[in-house]
C-alpha cells in the first residue's frame, strides 16, 4: 500500500511517511488506525460470511444432512457473534468515523490518539480470542447467550466466547468516548454544531450509545461468565434466580446495539445522497434531531424482544408503543434523504447506488418493523424467519450497503485512487439483487411459521430456502467483488484527485490521501454543511 | 398458491388466527403502499432530476410545515397499529373463563402433555374442536417456546414457573407443533403435532387411551404420600393451610402483601415454601424442589385446584369450571 502511495504522489502523506510494520503498529494516525481496523473487520466479515455460507448450504434441503446439528448451531451462533461484534458494531464508526471525523471537524487528530490505538488493540485481542474459540471447537450459545442455555447446559466455548466480547466491547466504548470528546472539543472556528456535516451526528449519537449501553452488556455476559464458573444462581430458578433477568441485561444493549449498527451508516447516506444529488440535505435540524431521538428513544425499546419471553401484560404493551415512537424519526430520515433529491441533479456513481439500495432496503426493513411491534403480530412472527429477514434488511441491507457506498466515496481519499467505476456499479447491482433474493423469501418463510436456528425443517419450506441459499450465493459473489477491485486499484486505479466528486465537506478541501497532521493550516469554516449550491454542479469524475 | 409444496400462506386454524391475519393483511396494504410511494418518489426523481447539460440542481433548505406533516401522520398511523396490536394481544394473554386445561412439560427435545382426565402423550397432542384450551406450561431445563402456526400463537415456556397459552381451536386437522426458543443441539427436533378433533372423536381419544386416574387423582396420590395431609388438614386444626378451595382465591402473607392462589403461587409454594407464607403461619414447611417430579408438581396442582368445597367431591370428579377458577383464569398473564 505504501509504495504504490509513493509513485502516486510527490507529497509526503500518511501512507507514505513512515514504513515498516511497526509504523503501523504503534501508529497514532487515526488514518492509519483507520486502515488497521479496515484489515480486521474486513477479515471478520468475510470469515462471518463463510459462516452464513454453510448455513445457507445446509438449509438447502429440508434434512439436516450437510452439517451435524451441533456444528450448525456453532455456525449460526458464531456468525452472529462475529458479524455483530467484530464486523457491525466497528465498520463505520471505527474504519470511515475513525478516518472521517477529525478530518470533517478540521482537526488533526482525535482527542486521545493513544486511546485510540488501544481500541484497535482491545479489538484484536478479543478478535483473538474470538478466533481461538473458533478453532478450538466453537460455542453453539446463539449469539445472544440466553440462560440457562448458555450458564448450565452446554460445555462448549461459552466463557472465551463471552470474553471475546468482552475485550471488544471495550474497544467499543473507548472510541465511542473518544469521538464524543473530539466533537465537543476538537472542532475548528467557526465549525458550529449546526454546520457539523450529518456523518458526524450520526456517530455523536451511535458513540453515547456505545459508552452508556455496552458496559451493560460486559455485565452481562460477566455474570453469565460467572453464573458458570461458581453457579451463583443469579439466573437458575432452582436457586431463586431468574432467566429473564438475563434477556432483560442482554437487551438493554442489544437493542440499542443495533442502533450503533446502523446510524453511522444513516450518516454516510446523508453525505452521499447530498452529494450526488447537489443539493443540501432536506431539514438538517430535523436530520440532526432525529439522530438523537433515536439513540434516545433506542434505550427504552428493548423488551419487545420478550413478547412471548412472560412478560407482563402491560409491560409488553408499554414496550409496543415506545417501538412505534422510534420508528417515527426513523420514518423522518427516509422522508427527508428522499426530498433531497428532488430538484437536484442526481448522477448515478456507485456510491450513489448504494445510498439509493440503502434507502429502499432499509425502508424495507423499517416497515417490517411495524409489523413485529404490532404485538399480536409479534407473538407469531417472533422467534421466526420474518425476524430474521428483517433484521438483516436493517442490518446487511442497510448497514453493509451504507459503508460500502462509504467506502466507495471516501476511497479515493483514504486510498489516493480511484476503483474501476463500471466494476463498482456492477458489484452495486448483484449485492443489490443477490439481497433481495436472499432475504425476502425469509418473510414468507417466517410468515409461514418457520422457526429461526432450525437444523432440518418441513419439506413444505423448502422451495424458499432454495431460493434464499440461490440469493446468498449471488450476494457472496456481490461481497467479493470490492475487495477484489479495490485492492487492484492500489496499485492500477488513476491517481485520484483532491476532490473527485465536488464534495462540500472539509475532507474534500485536503489533498488525496492527506497529509499525517491532515490541514496544512487550520480551517476557518464560514459556510453551512452541504452548500452543493455554491459549488460546481460537476462531479468531475465517476461518471 | 396454497398448495402443499409451496404454501404461501399458513393454515387457519383457530379464533385468534383471523383477527391476526386482518392485522397482518392490514399492514401488508399500509406498508406495499409506502414502499411504492417512497420507490415512485426515488425513481421518478431518479430519472427526472438526473445530471445532463443544462440541468441544474435548484437549492431548496427545508420546510417546516413538511416536517411537521411527516412526523405527525405517520405517528398517528402508527399509534393505531399500537392499539389493534395491543388489543389483539391482550385477547391472546387472556384464557377465557371454562377452558380446559392442559399441563405440559417441555425438555430438551420432547414436549409431555398431561390433560386433566390422565391421557399422557408425547410430542402430540389431542384437542377438541371449539374448545377453550389453556397450556399450562414449564421446563425441566432451558427455555422452550410453544409455537403453533396455524393457531398463530406462541408462549415462551420457562423452567421454574408456569406460563400459559391458550386457544380455541376452529378447523380439525394436524397441525405443526415447533419449539420457537433455540434450546440447544436437537432444538430443530422438538417439534410435534396437534391434532384437532371434532368433540365427539375426541371423546372417544380420550376413553380409548389407559386409564390410568384423572390429574388430580395422580395428584392426591402424591399428596397422600408425601404427608402433605398431616399439616394441610381440611379443617382448622392444621399447621399448614386448609387448601379447601384456595385455588383462585386471594391470600393474605405474613408480610402483609396479598397474592391471589394461581397455579404459579401454588407451584412457588410447593418448590419454594419460605417465599410467601400465608399470614398466620410459621415457615416451617420444607421444600420439595428435587423430591418431586415437574409432572409430580403438576399433579399437585391439579389436585389442591380440584379441592372445592361445593358438593361436588373433591376428588373424584375434579371440576374446573367453578366460579374460584373462572376468577382465577382472567388474571392469568
Amino acid at each position: 500500500m505504501a509504495t504504490t502511495a509513493v509513485a502516486l504522489s510527490e507529497r509526503e502523506n500518511y501512507l507514505n511517511k513512515e514504513y515498516g510494520i511497526t509504523s503501523w503498529l504503534f501508529t497514532t494516525d487515526h488514518k492509519r488506525i483507520a486502515l488497521l481496523y479496515l484489515i480486521t473487520i474486513t477479515f471478520f466479515f468475510f470469515i462471518g460470511g463463510f459462516f452464513a455460507l454453510l448455513i445457507r448450504l445446509e438449509l438447502l434441503t429440508p434434512e439436516g444432512d450437510l452439517l451435524l446439528a451441533d456444528t450448525y448451531n456453532k455456525m449460526f451462533t458464531m456468525h452472529g457473534q462475529v458479524m455483530v461484534f467484530f464486523f457491525l458494531i466497528p465498520a463505520v464508526p471505527a474504519v470511515l468515523g475513525n478516518f472521517l471525523i477529525p478530518i470533517m471537524i478540521g482537526a488533526k487528530d482525535l482527542a486521545f490518539p493513544r486511546v485510540n490505538l488501544l481500541s484497535w488493540y482491545l479489538l484484536a485481542i478479543g478478535g483473538c480470542l474470538m478466533i481461538y474459540t473458533i478453532l478450538s471447537g466453537g460455542v453453539d450459545t446463539g449469539w445472544t447467550f440466553y440462560t440457562p442455555l448458555s450458564t448450565h447446559f452446554l460445555d462448549t466455548h461459552v466463557i472465551t466466547a463471552a470474553l471475546a466480547i468482552f475485550v471488544a466491547g471495550f474497544s467499543s466504548i473507548l472510541t465511542g468516548l473518544n469521538f464524543i470528546v473530539t466533537i465537543h472539543r476538537m472542532r475548528a472556528p467557526g465549525m458550529t454544531w449546526s454546520r457539523l456535516p450529518l456523518f458526524v451526528w450520526a456517530n455523536y449519537a451511535t458513540s453515547i450509545i456505545q459508552v452508556l449501553g455496552t458496559p451493560v452488556l460486559a455485565i452481562s455476559l460477566m455474570l453469565v461468565a460467572l453464573e458458570r464458573i461458581f453457579n451463583l444462581g443469579i439466573f437458575n430458578p432452582q436457586l431463586g434466580g431468574d432467566p429473564l433477568l438475563f434477556q432483560h441485561l442482554f437487551w438493554f444493549y442489544s437493542h440499542p446495539a443495533v442502533y450503533i449498527m446502523i446510524l453511522p451508516g444513516m450518516g454516510v447516506v446523508s453525505e452521499i445522497v447530498t452529494c450526488f444529488s447537489r443539493k443540501r440535505i432536506f431539514g438538517y435540524k430535523f436530520m440532526a434531531l432525529a439522530v438523537i431521538a433515536i439513540a434516545v428513544l433506542g434505550f427504552l425499546v428493548w423488551a419487545h424482544h420478550m413478547f412471548v419471553a412472560g412478560i407482563s401484560l402491560y409491560a409488553a404493551m408499554v414496550f409496543s408503543l415506545l417501538s412505534y415512537f422510534v420508528a417515527v424519526p426513523s420514518a423522518i430520515k427516509v422522508f427527508n434523504w428522499t426530498a433531497t433529491m428532488f430538484k437536484g441533479s442526481i448522477s448515478y456513481s456507485t456510491p450513489m447506488l448504494y445510498a439509493f439500495g440503502f434507502i429502499g432496503l432499509f425502508t424495507m426493513g423499517g416497515l417490517t418493523g411495524l409489523f413485529v411491534a404490532a404485538l399480536g403480530i409479534d407473538v407469531h412472527v417472533t422467534d421466526t424467519y420474518f425476524v430474521i429477514a428483517h433484521f438483516h434488511y436493517i442490518m446487511v441491507g442497510g448497514m453493509v450497503m451504507a459503508y460500502l457506498g462509504g467506502m466507495h466515496f471516501w476511497w479515493p481519499k483514504i486510498s489516493g485512487r480511484m476503483y474501476p467505476e463500471f466494476w463498482g456499479r456492477l458489484a452495486a447491482m448483484i449485492i443489490f439483487i443477490g439481497f433481495n433474493l436472499t432475504f425476502f423469501p425469509q418473510f414468507v418463510l417466517g410468515w409461514l411459521g418457520m422457526p429461526r436456528r432450525y437444523w432440518q425443517y418441513s419439506p413444505e419450506f423448502q422451495v424458499l430456502n432454495v431460493l434464499s441459499t440461490a440469493g446468498a450465493t449471488i450476494l457472496a459473489v456481490g461481497y467479493l467483488l470490492p475487495m477484489l477491485y479495490f485492492l487492484w486499484s492500489m496499485r492500477y486505479g488513476k491517481a485520484a484527485p483532491e476532490n473527485p466528486w465536488n464534495g462540500a465537506g472539509l475532507e474534500w478541501k485536503i489533498s488525496s490521501p492527506p497529509v499525517t497532521d491532515n490541514f496544512d493550516e487550520t480551517p476557518l469554516v464560514t459556510w453551512e454543511a452541504y452548500n452543493y449550491d455554491e459549488l460546481p454542479q460537476e462531479v468531475p469524475v465517476g461518471r | 398458491m396454497f398448495s402443499n409444496t409451496f404454501p404461501l400462506w399458513p393454515a387457519r386454524a383457530s379464533s385468534i388466527s383471523g383477527p391476526v391475519d386482518a392485522l397482518f393483511i392490514f399492514l401488508l396494504m399500509l406498508c406495499g403502499l409506502m414502499c411504492i410511494a417512497i420507490f415512485t418518489a426515488i425513481i421518478v426523481f431518479a430519472v427526472r432530476y438526473r445530471r445532463r447539460p443544462g440541468h441544474e440542481a435548484i437549492p431548496i433548505e427545508g420546510s417546516n410545515a413538511v416536517e411537521f406533516t411527516w412526523t405527525l401522520i405517520p405517528a398517528g398511523v402508527f399509534i393505531i397499529i399500537f392499539v389493534w396490536g395491543a388489543y389483539l394481544y391482550f385477547q391472546e394473554r387472556t384464557p377465557p373463563k371454562d377452558s380446559m386445561d392442559v399441563y405440559t412439560v417441555a425438555k430438551q427435545w420432547m414436549w409431555k402433555f398431561q390433560h386433566t382426565e390422565g391421557q399422557r402423550e408425547i410430542n402430540e397432542l389431542h384437542i377438541p374442536i371449539g374448545r377453550d384450551v389453556r397450556v399450562i406450561m414449564t421446563s425441566q431445563d432451558v427455555i422452550h417456546s410453544f409455537y403453533v402456526p396455524a393457531f398463530r400463537i406462541k408462549q415462551d415456556v420457562l423452567p421454574g414457573r408456569y406460563t400459559i397459552a391458550w386457544f380455541r381451536a376452529t378447523a380439525a386437522g394436524t397441525y405443526h407443533l415447533f419449539c420457537a426458543e433455540y434450546c440447544g443441539t436437537n432444538h430443530s427436533g422438538m417439534v410435534g403435532d396437534v391434532v384437532v378433533m371434532e368433540p365427539a372423536q375426541y371423546q372417544s381419544w380420550l376413553s380409548g387411551g389407559q386409564a390410568m386416574g384423572s390429574l388430580a387423582q395422580t395428584g392426591q396420590g402424591v399428596f397422600d404420600s408425601l404427608g402433605c395431609s398431616t399439616c394441610h388438614r381440611m379443617d382448622t386444626q392444621g399447621r399448614g393451610p386448609n387448601l379447601m378451595g384456595v385455588y383462585g382465591k386471594p391470600v393474605l402473607l405474613e408480610d402483609g402483601r396479598t397474592v391471589i392462589a394461581d397455579e404459579n403461587y401454588i407451584r412457588e409454594s410447593i418448590l419454594n415454601p419460605a417465599v410467601k407464607v400465608v399470614a398466620g403461619f410459621k415457615p416451617i414447611m420444607p421444600t420439595f424442589q428435587g423430591i418431586v417430579s415437574e409432572d409430580q408438581v403438576n399433579a399437585l396442582v391439579a389436585y389442591i385446584k380440584s379441592l372445592n368445597p361445593q358438593p361436588v367431591g373433591p376428588a373424584e370428579t375434579p371440576t374446573f369450571k367453578g366460579p374460584a377458577a373462572s376468577k382465577a383464569d382472567t388474571r392469568q398473564r
